[in-house]
């Protein structure tokens, strides 16, 4: 018998423009827990989706448990006991859990006819003996975030997997839930599972991988064995290529009059439930005030009504001392309120419209860029953006013609904050603004931020990592459940501490 | 600086060009259409020469060498187009938006049906046929203006909301024409009563043509459409609600306005293609049964248009050729249907047009492998 | 009262045939705007085989014949559609368009090549009432949606095609092949077209024309729309439309009805529906992939 559960040996896949996997080796011990580590991009879960069959490798080959296996498509990879577990849950929304597990395998009876009576028992006995929690017949829409993601682990189960790919699993996850997950992790090593675990947070791999392949650019980097020892550093090293310094140098902060105050808001999301309660906060010129959170705690509503995408319920939004709670988006737009969105590709870019026509996304309508009879100006909207992409250093095929579409993330970020920068606006909110990019342009991408504030202007801050608020921001403010939980001065609290008032547990000096 | 960032004249493999060009892709489908009506006649033994004799007839004036000239076949043949233009236009300035706008069919018989009602029921005075256009623009942008504000406030689908608007609408002609319009209005076999003279639409040029005045409102109609669209802010604002209306929205753009306003002046389009008809073909107005089908075919037209101005231009040219065509044809002993099954397909060879994308990602990714393996 | 009922019932029935060939197509994730000009084609077919068997003194059989045919027929044209939106990942509200422009073509071509003239010959005989007073075509609709409602909801086949409409790469990895089953999805509304189609003409008339069809196939899609995409919703929508259609052919031979116009029971199905989607707004019915191509690889 093979000491090794999977072998992929020169693994190659090219998709149209890029190419996802060059050649990539990897080779997962017998229940071990290997982690593949990576930036976004480098071909991670591309090289798990060759191992489940979702697509073929166009050159290289795998071998299970030391037989060579051709793998073409999921069933296939299923029968040889692998399962994966998807970053976006693969789970039919208006079918129970029981459904959504057996679904592509259906019991049935003699007549041909679904019966699903003794998959709900076998359901509920995995569900109890690996402490998963999840109630058979409840239905994906009524479950939680974290409960849908142990449905997908209990599919696995289901098929008798002994192996599972964990693809980013921790990135919807509260910090208790993802504490839940490493100690259903290591019960899965203890009943003699094999997992494969893809992320590129060190401290999830600090916790619990035996070993940890890298890669980068779609390239095979290296393994290395994990202990106690391993040095974080090196690992970060090993996934960018280059020593990392992820703090910024900035200069002290100097606060100046309030630029944005928040009074008392209270929003509710789409189905009448409020997202925000009764929240509190002020902005003041030259500083970044961050907010941290876990994802759902009411950071997209917040921001939602503060840019206009969402009306407020109750309370006041000051902009510079003038009340726009029920002003329309443009209107804040003219008053000075710049947004970087959570989600560039839907609320940030227009994808079908040139790079130039994005810079002026916001302000074409003016005279700068509208002559008579309301026709625009396009060479002035040409040199508005080829001074953009000169300054923020976008790299696109054709200069201002290029659609914003076919963008890098990381490009199409550059175009956003050049946008919304070169508005100049008075406050600058800003959600996750790294998310998905590769480091540097993480880096450029603060950095720009950071010279915002020492300009003078007033950030607001919401990400989910709390290592970028920790890096950024003058002021953070914690949020739990729509609450402002605590704020207090960079530096004063650990994110240890800063954690635990995420979790909603309330701060005394806050209060 | 900016001599740097103008476009590179890079040399593009014809293939490459061919597959990203939606204007050749058109010439492309319209061929093959016309090959696969080709074949059809060969197979039922005709020659197809009587086709394209049709057709040189309806463009020129002229079938073949041996012909006669005939000049009024020219100018039936642009009046032909005209309602395919507008309905095209209709179809294609909600596509630009975001929207499929299946209701031209509708807004195109509420136009006409407004059009009617100016024109019978109050007394004749010169210039009525200019009211009569414009209550059928108003009409027409009410009806498709009701879809997109539906769409807009109740995330109703544009496609069942026009599809359910089009029959009302269908019912609502003989409906109203029937029962609400004074008693001396109808004409109860079928026909209304004779259309006011002053509001019917003068006849220039072409000798015993049917060509009037409604022409030039339809090339004007092209070059609102093009002005707006690509010229202007509102079509800046409304392109960008089309691409993403999240984004423009996001951006301070009022999406929802934007998605009313489009549905509105799409409708208006066709409103006016319902007037045109009503006033330049017909002295009076068939209490209309089933539908003229223009509204469907201006899909058609948008499609091949691709929803430019020009392109609804040349490709309602087309369509309003193969109607000319269609009649030239039933006199020459060739099956006219042929036409019909012609633009049928021309529409599924679009739809078959995406295909082209999956092969443009397929040479892509040859292309970065030969570049890898180098 | 029972010619009332009948009436209701013969113009029912293949709607709701229609309709459910349609609610499987869109269950699968492929919106069918075509189901008219497939409707069309199957009456068309039905029509002339019906007549050319007649003529030829097979007997009754070429009612079933025709029926068949019709379906066949249908089905085989609805495969430019799955190609389109399947295979080709085209906007499938385009190719659907294209279904309906073709078969005005195609329809009349045939009764040219056939007739010399753009309708069908009148047969002698279509289908019969049976003692209660109603066609066979009603008895047809209750089993293709009561087949369609064990298939979706009781097999193993049923789930995977449901899942195929709500979350398509849900589907695929878990080993479905998504594509083969919007293919049986499209197909079905073809045959059942082709099947309302057939009973609709060998019912309601005595040959094809080209005005027959008229709009049935988009109440069709109206019914699936309102009878929020499940058999029993289709079933009551069917038969509220039939009756809405059968009201405006008798009411004006009924005095009580005479007053009211018979347009306004023709409009009725179509307002109904757009007044129901306004009803229903915020709450989302439809399945949550359909007219969405699928691409493999995608989350």
């Amino acid at each position: 018998m093979s000491e090794y559960a999977i072998q992929m040996l020169g693994i190659t896949k090219t998709f149209p423009g890029i190419i996802a996997n060059d050649n990539v080796d990897l080779e997962v011990k017998k229940n071990e827990v290997l982690a593949i580590l990576g930036e976004n991009g480098a071909g991670k879960s591309t090289l798990m989706s060759v191992l489940f069959g979702a697509y073929p490798p166009d050159a290289g080959k795998i071998l299970i448990n030391g037989k060579e296996v051709k793998i073409t498509d999921p069933n296939v990879a299923t029968k040889l006991g692998i399962g994966m577990v998807h970053q976006h849950f693969k789970l039919v929304h208006n079918y129970t859990v029981t459904e959504n597990i057996v679904l592509g395998r259906e019991p049935r009876n003699k007549a041909g006819i679904l019966s699903l009576k003794d998959a709900e028992k076998r359901v509920a006995d995995l569900s109890k003996r690996y402490g998963l929690q999840v109630d058979p017949k409840a239905k994906i829409d009524d479950i939680t975030v974290g409960q849908q993601q142990r449905v997908e682990i209990l599919k696995t189960l289901y098929s008798d997997s002994d192996i599972i790919i964990l693809d980013e699993p921790t990135a919807v996850l509260t910090p208790q839930e993802i504490d839940e997950l490493m100690d259903i992790i290591r019960l899965l090593k203890k009943e003699g599972k094999t997992i494969v675990i893809i992320t590129h947070k060190l401290k999830e791999i600090m916790a619990v991988a035996d070993r940890c392949t890298v890669l980068r650019r779609g390239k095979y980097i290296g393994t290395i064995d994990i202990t106690p020892e391993t040095n974080e550093q090196e690992l970060a090293t090993m996934m960018v290529g280059r020593p990392v310094k992820f703090d910024i140098d900035k200069a002290p902060c100097k606060p100046g009059k309030v630029s944005l105050e928040i009074k008392n808001i209270t929003v509710n999301d789409s189905l009448g439930v409020a997202k925000v309660k009764d929240l509190s906060l002020s902005v003041r010129e030259g500083e970044i005030v961050g907010i941290a959170g876990v994802d759902g705690n009411g950071q997209t509503e917040l921001l939602y009504a503060l840019s206009g995408l969402s009306k407020v319920e109750n309370g006041q939004i000051i902009l510079d001392g003038e009340d726009i709670t029920n002003l329309t988006i443009k209107e804040r737009i003219e008053r000075g309120l710049g947004h970087i969105p959570e989600d560039r590709q839907k609320h940030g870019l227009v994808g079908g419209f040139t790079v130039a026509e994005n810079t002026v996304l916001k302000n074409y309508y003016t005279d700068t860029y509208t002559g008579k009879m309301g026709v625009l100006k396009y060479d002035k909207i040409k040199e508005n953006s080829d001074s953009l992409i000169e300054q923020f250093d976008i790299r696109s095929g054709q200069g201002s013609y290029t659609p914003a579409g076919s963008l890098s993330g990381g490009n199409q970020q550059k175009v956003i904050v050049a946008r919304e920068i070169s508005l100049s606006p008075k406050v600058l909110l800003v959600a996750q603004p790294t998310r998905g990019l590769d480091v540097g342009a993480i880096e450029y991408i603060r950095k720009r931020l950071v010279a915002e504030r020492d300009k003078g202007k007033a950030i607001l801050l919401v990400s989910f990592e709390l290592d970028e608020i920790m890096n950024l921001c003058d002021r953070i403010a914690a949020i739990s459940k729509g609450q402002i939980v605590g704020i207090f001065n960079e530096g004063e609290k650990t994110s240890a501490e800063i954690g635990l008032m995420m979790a909603g547990v309330k701060s005394k000096e806050a209060q | 600086m900016v001599k740097r960032l103008e476009k590179k004249k890079e040399k593009v493999p014809f293939v490459d060009w061919f597959l990203s060009s939606n204007g050749a892709t058109s010439v492309a489908v319209v061929i093959l259409g016309f090959l696969a009506g080709v074949i059809l006649l060969l197979c039922i033994g005709k020659s197809p020469a009587g086709l394209f004799k049709a057709i040189g007839q309806s463009m020129f004036g002229k079938a073949g060498k041996n012909g006669g000239w005939n000049l009024r076949t020219v100018g039936d043949t642009l009046m032909f187009s005209v309602p395919y233009v507008l309905c095209g236009l209709s179809m294609a300035f909600a596509n630009r938006v975001g929207l499929f706008n299946i209701g031209a069919e509708g807004q195109y018989t509420i136009g006409m049906l407004a059009a009617h009602i100016v024109a019978v029921c109050i007394p004749a005075f010169p210039g009525q046929w200019l009211l009569c256009i414009l209550v059928a623009l108003l009409a027409g942008s009410i009806w498709g203006g009701i879809v997109g504000f539906l769409k807009a406030r109740y995330k109703v689908s544009e496609v069942v909301a026009t599809i359910m608007l089009n029959y009302v609408a269908l019912y609502l002609y003989p409906l109203i024409c029937l029962y609400l319009l004074p008693e001396a209005t109808v004409n109860k076999s079928g026909r209304t009563a004779d259309l006011a003279e002053t509001s019917l639409l003068a006849k220039v040029l072409f000798d015993g043509s049917n060509f009037n005045i409604g022409f030039i409102f339809m090339i004007l109609a092209v070059i609102v459409f093009w002005f707006i669209m690509e010229k202007t802010r509102l079509g800046f604002g409304l392109r960008a609600t089309g691409f993403n209306k999240d984004a423009a929205r996001c951006s301070g753009i009022n999406d929802t306005g934007n998605i009313t306003l489009a549905m509105a002046i799409s409708g208006a389009f066709a409103g006016m293609a319902g007037a045109i008809i009503l006033l330049g073909s017909v002295r009076y107005s068939k209490i209309l049964t089933g539908q003229d089908n223009y509204g469907f075919m201006g899909i058609a037209v948008a499609l091949v248009g691709n929803s430019k101005a020009l392109g609804c231009l040349l490709a309602g040219y087309l369509f309003g050729v193969l109607k000319s065509a269609y009649s030239i044809m039933q006199g020459m002993g060739i099956p006219k249907e042929v036409v019909n099954i012609i633009q049928g397909l021309i529409v599924i060879f679009i739809s078959f047009r995406s295909g082209l994308g999956l092969i443009r990602d397929r040479r892509a990714k040859v292309k970065v492998r030969k570049e890898a393996d180098k | 009262m029972i010619g009332t009922i009948s009436t209701i019932m013969m113009l029912a029935a293949p709607i709701l045939i229609i309709a459910t060939g349609g609610m499987i197509c869109e269950r699968s994730g492929v919106t069918n705007v075509g189901l008219d000009g497939l409707m069309s084609i199957g009456a068309c077919t039905a029509a002339i085989v019906h007549q050319l068997l007649e003529a030829a003194g097979v007997g009754r059989i070429s009612l079933t014949v025709a029926l068949l045919a019709a379906a066949l027929v249908s089905m085989l044209i609805s495969v430019l559609h799955a190609i389109a939106s399947v295979d080709l990942k085209s906007d499938q509200t385009i190719s659907g368009t294209g279904i309906n422009l073709l078969a005005t073509g195609i329809t009349v071509f045939v009764c040219q090549r056939i007739y010399g003239t753009d309708r069908s010959t009148e047969f002698k005989m279509g289908m019969v009432k049976d003692g209660i007073g109603f066609y066979p075509t009603l008895y047809i609709a209750i089993v293709v949606v009561v087949l369609a409602w064990f298939i979706l909801y009781k097999t193993p086949f049923g789930m995977h095609l449901r899942a195929c409409g709500e979350h398509p790469a849900a589907a695929d990895s878990v080993g479905i092949n998504v594509r083969r089953i919007r293919y049986i999805g499209v197909l079905s509304s073809g045959f059942l077209g082709g099947l309302a189609g057939g009973c609709a003409v060998l019912t309601q008339t005595i040959q094809y024309t080209n005005t027959f069809v008229n709009g049935r196939g988009f109440i069709a899609l109206a019914a699936v729309a309102f009878g929020r995409w499940t058999p029993l919703g289709v079933t009551g929508a069917s038969v509220l439309f039939g009756a809405s259609l059968a009201l405006s052919t008798i009411s004006s031979m009924t005095p009580a009805l005479k007053v009211i116009p018979s347009q306004v029971f023709n409009i009725v199905p179509y307002l109904v529906t757009l007044i129901a989607l306004i009803a229903f707004s915020g709450r989302d019915y439809a399945p949550k992939a359909v007219g969405i191509p699928y691409e493999k690889g995608s989350s």
